[in-house]
């Protein structure tokens, strides 16, 4: 969709689309199965299913990915950090969790991925888990009673473990 | 109808009601209406905008406030249209509306035209208590048939429907909330979509979100400026609509007026697409005899609709082989006018605007096309809709109604019955099946109203004739929905017919995208069908081949149908449009 040169192999959507009978009414399982291969649903990808199953356009499929939080039109990187804030986590000290992640890999507000496309970064409302208040799930691993402090320093072992800085 | 007849009160008086869908239609047939964006009798109920809301009582005295469009009408309930409550919530409906759109309405496309404009006035809105909004969006102006404004979008989503539900749905909802957004997938311009323009999205929109794309400023310089000859002619729907813009009844045949008007404004010779038309049959007709006789490229698709043919071109590019080479009505009497006007008139080709007036905005579309050019030069210069000719007459002053009746100019105002019908959906194929009949049995056709295929409501309609000895069979569908339903039994190889007629617009060119707004009045379609059936009764001669002039015009410069010359002129062909992406695995 932004030229991140992803290229899609319509085979493996079209096993996705065998899997679920080209059946309209799967829309919402196909994408989710799309999304597990890609980490975000490419334009291609969308466009292909509208035209492939019956009673769908690609204008539908769209529609249909931008409606539901859980779908993501943009490259995710590697690790998907995600900082809970719902209303515990809130109170208990998370935007300060988040700002220090914003700080620490450059990600200003409205963006989404970091520059070297390692990190993404988002909010989510609850996590269900508000007795670990402030909660931050990294590619789902859970990290409870998060800090500014203690954040930078999980930052620091998965950068580590990158291979460097 | 065998169902019990059930009674309902609306507005204290006892209504009888059978199978109408909803209470709105009954509200309707009772002669009374209340306000609506989003309804449209031929598209799914969708309750978006809330303006019909009524109050309903049951008999248990329980009392309810309810969208009219999305109720099933029961008995022996009592309905209230206009209660404190009703109007209360539609003045907050359009207050809201209001809140979130463009509202510089002196410059809109559809000042005049605009149902919200119409009800913001009808209900007395003098003020709108929220601030304009400041962030508008951009327009998309990409498309040759249809411009898009979201900043003045309802989110009705009619266009949605129409899109979706008559063709292959290349507008959809995207985002959420406070965010939703009408738009093509990924927010892309119509131009780089798979829109056919037919311009059924501009016809349901009740705002100014979409309209057509305007070509009045230049055809305006070019009829006033006196260097330039201009010449005109006119498709068969046009003049069984543009009546209405001036107060006259749906499918009443203005032709005359029309013919007058366009000599006010300044067109120095009109001609009628209905020559066009005759031509199309004679080269169509033919066509389909060699196809048959030989067995190939069954069935034959008609090729008057430029939405279709641009559909078959990016959905089906294996079967263009399909479609008849035949130009349109339009792109055949352009060319003809192209070669033959400028002697007329004593201008050269540079000097020369030809205009034609179409029920459609695809044809915009069409008349761009680099085959339907002569050195780099359009053959049909302009397109206009019937809706901007009638903008053009406003502007001219001219008085419609009380024009004395004027004739076109020969020999390319000359038609037959044959050729008027193009309009309706069934038209071209019955129209077509009168002169083939003529050239395989050499017999004419006796009884030549074939009502099998005729009707504005089905969108599916077949008949079998017999040639003396050939069988054949003609299905004529309306809408690319229904048409896809068809190409889909080409390829089972189920198909049993042997002639295709498509047209886009449900119910043929009569309800073509560039017709006076007819949407929320499911009839009028039935009126224009039938005030083109009417004049086919009434002219002297009702079949293509006896056509004067289309005889003439073989005799002196085409030779015969199919001939080198007419293939030259007469005949086109089609572009592969598919998108690499489309391709699946297996078609590499």
């Amino acid at each position: 969709m932004n030229g991140s040169g992803t290229s899609i192999d319509f085979r493996a959507i079209d096993k996705i689309l065998e899997k679920y009978d080209y059946k309209k009414s799967y829309l919402i399982a196909m994408l989710q199965s799309v999304q597990e291969i890609y980490k975000y649903l490419p334009e291609e990808a969308m466009t292909y299913i509208g035209e492939k199953v019956e009673d769908l356009s690609p204008a539908t499929v769209y529609g249909v990915a931008t409606f539901y939080a859980q779908f993501s039109l943009e490259p995710k990187g590697k690790y998907e950090i995600k900082v809970c804030d719902g209303t515990a986590c809130h109170v208990r000290g998370s935007m300060p969790v988040l700002n220090a992640i914003r700080n620490k890999l450059n990600i200003t507000e409205g963006k989404l991925t970091s520059e070297n496309g390692l990190f993404s970064l988002e909010t989510v409302s609850c996590l269900g888990a508000c007795g670990l208040a402030p909660v931050v799930v990294i590619n789902d691993k859970v990290y409870p009673q998060m800090t500014s402090d203690a954040v930078s320093i999980v930052i620091d072992t998965l950068l580590k473990e990158e291979g460097g800085n | 109808m065998t169902e019990d007849k059930k009674t309902l009160f609306i507005e204290g008086k006892e209504v009888e009601f059978t199978d109408e869908p909803n209470l709105l239609e009954v509200i309707r047939k009772a002669g009374m209406n209340v306000p609506t964006f989003c309804y449209r009798p031929d598209l799914t109920s969708f309750g978006a905008c809330r303006m019909c809301v009524v109050e309903v009582e049951y008999p248990n005295g329980r009392k309810m406030i309810n969208s009219s469009c999305t109720m099933p009408p029961e008995a022996g309930i009592k309905v209230s249209l206009n209660t404190e409550k009703t109007r209360r919530i539609r003045k907050t409906v359009l207050e809201l509306l209001l809140a979130n759109h463009d509202r510089k309405c002196l410059t809109c496309e559809r000042s005049g035209d605009c149902e919200l404009q119409q009800y913001a006035e009808e209900y007395g809105i003098k003020e709108i208590r929220y601030a304009d909004k400041d962030d508008y969006l951009p327009v998309d102006n990409s498309s040759p048939s249809i411009v898009r404004d979201p900043n003045k979008c309802i989110l009705c989503g009619a266009c949605v429907r129409a899109c979706d539900e008559f063709q292959h749905g290349v507008l959809g909802f995207a985002n959420r909330g406070s965010r939703t957004l009408v738009q093509p997938m990924n927010g892309k311009p119509l131009a780089d979509v798979e829109c056919i323009n037919c311009g059924q999205c501009v016809a349901v929109c009740p705002t100014g979100a979409l309209t057509i794309k305007s070509d009045i400023e230049e055809v305006w310089s070019r009829v006033t400026n006196p260097e330039i000859k201009t010449v005109v002619h006119m498709a068969p729907s046009v003049r069984v609509a543009l009546g209405e813009m001036f107060g006259l009844e749906a499918g009443t045949n203005s032709i005359g007026k029309i013919n007058a008007a366009l000599r006010k404004i300044g067109f120095d010779m009109v001609f009628d697409t209905n020559f066009g038309a005759d031509l199309t049959i004679m080269e169509e007709a033919t066509e389909f005899v060699g196809r048959v006789t030989k067995g190939e490229n069954l069935p034959l698709f008609t090729s008057c609709c430029p939405a279709w043919i641009k559909y078959i071109e990016t959905a089906h590019p294996e079967m263009l082989n399909h479609l008849s080479s035949c130009k349109s009505p339009m792109s055949m009497q352009s060319p003809v006018l192209v070669q033959l006007a400028p002697q007329m008139l004593g201008v050269d080709r540079e000097h020369l605007t030809v205009v034609a007036i179409m029920p459609c905005t695809a044809k915009k579309f069409e008349c761009k096309r680099e085959e339907l050019s002569q050195n780099g030069k359009q053959d049909t210069d302009f397109v206009l809709t019937t809706k901007e000719l009638g903008k053009m007459i406003k502007s001219a002053g001219i008085d419609f109604a009380n024009l004395e009746p004027e004739e076109a100019d020969t020999p390319f105002g000359e038609y037959t019955g044959a050729g008027t019908i193009f309009g309706a959906s069934g038209g071209v194929a019955e129209a077509a099946v009168r002169t083939a009949y003529q050239m395989v049995t050499g017999d004419e056709l006796a009884d030549i109203d074939i009502l099998a295929i005729r009707g504005t409501s089905e969108r599916c309609k077949e008949i079998e004739l017999d040639l003396k000895g050939t069988k054949v069979t003609v299905r004529v569908v309306s809408t690319i929905k229904e048409a896809e339903k068809s190409l889909q039994e080409i390829k089972a190889g189920t198909a049993k017919f042997q002639m295709l007629e498509v047209m886009a617009c449900p119910g043929g060119c009569i309800n073509g995208g560039g017709q006076p707004r007819s949407c929320d009045n499911s009839k009028i379609k039935a009126q224009r069908a039938e005030g083109l059936y009417k004049e086919d009764r009434e002219l002297p001669q009702r079949k293509s081949h006896f056509n004067p002039s289309v005889k003439k015009l073989y005799d002196e410069f085409l030779e015969k149908p199919n001939s080198h010359k007419a293939h030259e002129l007469l005949h086109t062909v089609y572009t592969n449009r598919r998108k690499n992406c489309y391709i699946s695995a297996g078609e590499e």
